[in-house]
């Protein structure tokens, strides 16, 4: 099997402005790769990019073996992108939201909807609660409990650990374990360096809308069970 | 897609039933307007009725674009024109289904501004068939391309201004044949000369069968464009 991510010098523009400006990078499946630079570097872009959300308009981009450059609609199916809008109907419960998305998805069943509720604790009588009630990141644990539910293959988390507790964290970090041990590959944004090496991930750096430092997997990428970082 | 449309078009009631802006916002609005009109033309009862038809669609017409954004914005946040385009819905099922969802809304507005008329304006109901068929058709027509405009300057900055904008004028087609078969239905005499109540209806019907053709084909670059 091929790679599940292949950038080569992609350029990605939001009007103007070259978010993406040549970015290199190589994921293998069933990899985790952490994204790590400052605010604005393009890691978001980045994110939006692989998801098919945002035209690479110079360079090529291929997923899962998908040619985005040509068709950004035919990976989506296989991708699931947590960000930082959590993609919920305000005037809908926790339940009917995962309801309709589930329904709206390829990969759930009512079953791992229940299982994926449940796990993130999400199943009591926070079910029926109006999403506009809710916290931030009870938010964030419900379009994280979505994105179990559908598992796809390659997982996109922007700064999934912002606004979680402890026990949301901890959960976070099994089902990262959980989707290395399952051959899920695992794209994520994030500041919190410590986090990524307790993980054992591979980092890499986006600055200025390019990559830097070692873009590609080393040739044996070692499985770490995460130490659970405060 | 039509599996897609139905489940859009419960979600869409659902919020709307929730959130009660069609009830509490968007009806006392339309109903404000019929109200403002009367207001305006009460000395001249006789003006009033003759320009009965008129109103009642204008008012409707503006009711439409307040339900327009409220669609529109129902995806506009939370990341949610993401999550559509990642899901795996058909978008001509999206848009059938928001279509079909404004088009309920639509419908319960028309009768309740209808009762408007007649009980402020004095109209007397005559001709309910064709009163149905003009307002069936005109009520297609009009929630296929409010829902067209609305994803069309859904990811605009000015959408709340740019969206009246580009929908009243393409929308006066809808206006200028309702009234017309309205008129007809209502005193019997032929409005325009050598048109008949037909052609308004008929027109009407090719105005809703061009803009559900155009929002099936349309809605997902439109989506992509958000």
């Amino acid at each position: 099997m091929g790679q599940a991510v292949r950038l080569r010098g992609a350029v990605c523009l939001l009007g103007r402005f070259p978010a993406l400006a040549g970015a290199d990078l190589d994921v293998e499946p069933g990899e985790l790769v952490v994204l790590r630079g400052p605010n604005g570097a393009g890691k978001s872009t980045l994110l939006r990019a692989l998801a098919g959300l945002v035209a690479v308009v110079d360079g090529s981009i291929e997923v899962l073996g998908h040619d985005l450059r040509t068709d950004r609609r035919s990976v989506r199916a296989q991708v699931g992108l947590v960000g930082h809008a959590a993609g919920l109907y305000d005037d809908l419960t926790v339940a009917e939201n995962a309801r309709f998305w589930c329904r709206a998805s390829t990969g759930a069943t009512a079953d791992s909807v229940a299982g994926a509720l449940s796990r993130w604790g999400l199943d009591g009588r926070l079910a029926d609660v109006a999403c506009a009630r809710l916290s931030a990141g009870q938010r964030r644990r419900v379009a994280m409990a979505l994105l179990t539910a559908r598992w796809p293959a390659l997982w996109l988390l922007d700064e999934p650990r912002s606004g979680l507790d402890a026990q949301a964290l901890a959960t976070l970090d099994q089902l990262l374990v959980e989707a290395r041990h399952r051959g899920t590959t695992v794209v994520v944004a994030s500041h919190d360096d410590a986090w990524a090496s307790a993980l054992g991930a591979r980092t890499v750096t986006v600055v200025g809308g390019t990559t830097t430092g070692p873009s590609a997997a080393a040739p044996a990428a070692t499985l770490r069970e995460p130490a659970h970082v405060a | 897609m039509w599996r897609d449309a139905v489940a859009v078009a419960t979600k869409d009631l659902r919020i709307e039933l929730r959130s009660r802006i069609a009830t509490h916002q968007v009806l006392p609005f339309a109903l404000v307007v019929l109200v403002l009109f009367g207001v305006a033309l009460d000395p001249d009862r006789g003006v009033l009725t003759r320009a009965a038809s008129g109103l009642y669609w204008l008012a409707v017409l503006l009711a439409v674009v307040l339900a327009a954004q409220r669609a529109a914005g129902i995806e506009a946040s939370d990341g949610l024109a993401d999550a559509l385009r990642l899901s795996g819905l058909d978008p001509a099922g999206v848009f059938l289904g928001k279509a079909m969802a404004m088009a309920v809304e639509l419908v319960m507005l028309e009768v309740l501004l209808g009762l408007g008329a007649v009980v402020l304006y004095g109209v007397d109901l005559a001709g309910v068939g064709t009163l149905a068929a003009t307002a069936a058709l005109a009520t297609v027509g009009l929630a296929a391309a409010a829902t067209v405009y609305g994803a069309l300057v859904g990811g605009t900055r000015g959408r709340d201004t740019l969206l009246p904008l580009l929908f009243l004028p393409a929308a006066a087609p809808v206006l200028i044949a309702a009234t017309r078969a309205t008129d007809e239905a209502l005193t019997g005499a032929v409005v325009g000369a050598g048109v008949g109540v037909g052609d308004w209806l008929s027109l009407l019907g090719v105005f809703a069968l061009l803009y559900l053709a155009f929002g099936v084909l349309s809605y997902g670059p439109l989506l992509e464009d958000a």
